[in-house]
């Protein structure tokens, strides 16, 4: 919001930038400690405590917040562990649980009030997660079909014609083993980045017209403004609670491509 | 706010490693309570859930068998003793029949053999009684002749003669009055 409200001495209309993603530290000296991080640490309190009070001591006949965690513990299981892991599911949950609602709540930050920054429009953040996934998934397949299958069965799918896998094997050696990965993160963090810059755009041209410069003709624009930022805000809970389960889908979906040859 | 200048503070694009040691951390943490700690407690309890509930319906379906199984097998073993009882009414009939056959026979000759003592006896009682009277009647009536005639009679064959003579009528007599 520091970055939004600077215009207010200026006259003339400035599209909010890239400069809403920097954010400088917090705490003197301690460069890494800035908004971003801070919010990261808090999306893991909040997490554990969620997790905490819904499934610490879990009964047979679930109350009050267990029945809340075991919504997003089945939502998780039967959307994003189950249609990837099939019967190796349970074994992952953990992983996705943790994963899913992590994401989500650092996702929520950004349309939460006075917060309002989604901390995985920092690309460290998404790519860490993802880093993290490509380290699982190269072990588990090296683990699952030998260092040499796990890339044999990924470049040379069966039941091709032979020419054909001139042009396969490089373009499934690129695309699963890095590709998929990076856009893994960048899917998540362009995402997020993406709506965060186009809410605090509509936010700053109803600012702007209505506040700070109120004029006949800008008025109707600072009016559509406001409306724009009422409408995607609601959009932009959808997309963040999407991206949320896309990325631990996808993180599935690869577990799930390690541990049994696909194709 | 510059923008020019904000771009050349920093790519979007490329992760601070800052940003991927506090997120890395942070996701740590999360992972280590709420994937090691927590959802393996949730797991257990759904585990335990499904369970009950289906160790439920399975114990419900299985004590609907066993109750099944045991009122076969109670009609199988009512009819049975059903069966039996019949049948040891029917045997008990049949030797009541037999015994009772057996005791009117035993009775029956019974009866028979003691109205043949009967007899027997009344037939030697009679004979005695005969003999007796015989020798009693020919001495009373030697003697009545003797007296009556006044003559005694020597002659022991002639006197047996008589008195046999005399019997044969009287018992000829007699016999005609029994008839």
């Amino acid at each position: 919001m520091s970055a939004a409200l600077t215009p207010l001495a200026s006259e003339e209309f400035q599209a909010p930038g890239l400069g809403l993603f920097d954010w400088p530290p917090l705490v003197e000296g301690q460069a890494w400690f800035n908004k971003p991080a801070l919010l990261a640490l808090i999306g893991v309190v909040v997490v554990v405590i969620f997790a905490y009070s819904a499934f610490s001591r879990p009964k047979l006949v679930p109350k009050g917040m267990q029945n809340v965690g075991e919504i997003a513990y089945e939502f998780v299981r039967e959307q994003i562990a189950k249609p990837n892991l099939g019967k190796d599911s349970d074994r992952w949950m953990p992983l996705l649980v943790s994963m899913f609602l992590y994401v989500l709540v650092v996702n929520l930050f950004g349309s939460l009030i006075f917060v309002q920054f989604p901390v995985m429009s920092r690309i460290g953040f998404a790519a860490i997660l993802s880093i993290g996934v490509w380290v699982l998934v190269m072990y588990l397949g090296i683990k699952h079909q030998g260092p040499i299958g796990f890339f044999k069965n990924v470049m040379f799918p069966p039941g091709l014609p032979t020419w054909i896998y001139f042009l396969v094997a490089p373009i499934e050696l690129i695309s699963t083993f890095f590709l998929r990965h990076i856009t893994h993160a960048v899917r998540l963090f362009a995402t997020m980045m993406a709506g965060h810059l186009i809410i605090a755009l509509f936010s700053e041209v109803g600012w702007h017209f209505l506040f700070v410069q109120l004029t006949p003709l800008g008025a109707p624009i600072g009016v559509l403004g406001f409306i724009m930022t009422i409408l995607l805000t609601a959009f932009e809970l959808f997309i963040q609670a999407l991206q949320a389960y896309v990325f631990a889908l996808l993180a599935a979906m690869f577990i799930n491509d390690a541990l049994h040859p696909a194709h | 706010m510059n923008l020019l200048a904000a771009e050349e503070a920093t790519n979007p694009l490329l992760p601070h490693v800052s940003e991927m040691v506090v997120g890395g951390v942070s996701f740590l943490i999360v992972l280590f309570f709420v994937g090691r700690l927590l959802v393996p407690r949730i797991q257990k309890t759904l585990a335990e859930r499904v369970d009950a509930i289906e160790g439920g319906l399975k114990r419900a379906a299985d004590a609907q068998e066993e109750a099944q199984q045991a009122l076969k097998q109670y009609r199988d073993q009512l009819a049975e003793a059903r069966h039996e009882a019949s049948r040891l009414r029917e045997e008990a009939r049949e030797q009541g029949a037999q015994i009772k056959a057996e005791l009117r026979e035993e009775a029956q000759a019974e009866a028979r053999r003691l109205i043949e003592a009967a007899h027997l006896q009344i037939e030697a009682d009679r004979q005695q009684a005969f003999t007796q009277l015989r020798s009693e009647i020919g001495r009373l009536s030697t003697d009545l002749a003797g007296r009556i005639v006044g003559e005694s009679l020597e002659d022991e064959a002639r006197q047996r003669r008589t008195v046999d003579r005399f019997l044969e009528e009287l018992e000829s007599t007699s016999n005609a009055a029994v008839r």
